[in-house]
């Protein structure tokens, strides 16, 4: 199973911080088009992905427990 | 706190972020204060909420400390981000930079915060009087992973 983060506006588009979904074996790009398709998150698309703190390309491949954020544009400073 | 690179939810305090690079061998600290600004394009804020993917960016904040100590070996590096909401001259960030000479300390600070707005996750929403919204002003116009600090 993995978790995955939302934040900022991704959050609120998505109503929730976090959800479960077993992506093992499958791509970022892959869950990108899930949470945009099934679950209507299309903020995804312009977000920046992190696999366990780390950013991702969309190729990345996700494993059983890997906890998975999307990042949107960031402002801090 | 503990370590020199961290999120807090707490008001800033200066001088808890200079004492964590204060050292004989320094002869320069430079601070930098980032603080809250009323008018933006003569937009008033009324205040501004911060969040934070907390433990990557303590992560990341640290991996910029990183980043300096390749490019000026000699620096020591502070970085404090606060999170939640915050009012017009409040602090939002603080960085530290110690070195033996002022001109390295003035360059590993400016290039501190540039990276903090490309690579650490921190959202702000600024709330006016119409309306509210997350900004993003994120410099990585490409998407993918932010270039690293050398690029």
């Amino acid at each position: 199973m993995n978790q995955i983060l939302f934040f900022a506006g991704l959050r609120e588009q998505a109503g929730e911080e976090s959800i479960e979904l077993d992506m093992n074996g499958r791509s970022i790009g892959e869950l990108k088009e899930t949470l945009s398709s099934r679950y209507a998150i299309d903020k995804v698309k312009e977000s920046m992905a992190a696999v366990n703190e780390e950013f991702v390309q969309d190729e990345e491949i996700v494993k059983d427990g890997d906890t998975i954020a999307f990042i949107p544009p960031v402002s801090g400073g | 706190m503990g370590e020199k690179y961290w999120i807090s939810d707490k008001p800033l305090v200066i001088q808890e972020v200079v004492d964590l690079v204060t050292r004989r061998n320094a002869g320069a600290i430079n601070t930098f204060i980032g603080t809250v600004r009323e008018f933006t394009k003569g937009k008033r804020t009324l205040y501004l909420e911060y969040e934070a993917y907390k433990a990557m960016a303590e992560k990341k904040l640290e991996e910029i400390g990183e980043e300096i100590k390749e490019k000026w070996p000699d620096a020591e590096t502070a970085i404090v981000h606060r999170v939640g909401r915050l009012d017009i001259t409040d602090i939002a960030v603080v960085i530290a930079v110690s070195t033996p000479h002022r001109a390295d300390s003035y360059e590993a600070s400016r290039y501190a915060i540039e990276r903090i707005k490309e690579i650490v996750p921190i959202w702000k929403k600024e709330h006016w009087e119409d309306g509210e919204q997350w900004i993003g002003d994120q410099k990585e116009t490409t998407y993918g992973i932010p270039a690293k600090g050398d690029a």
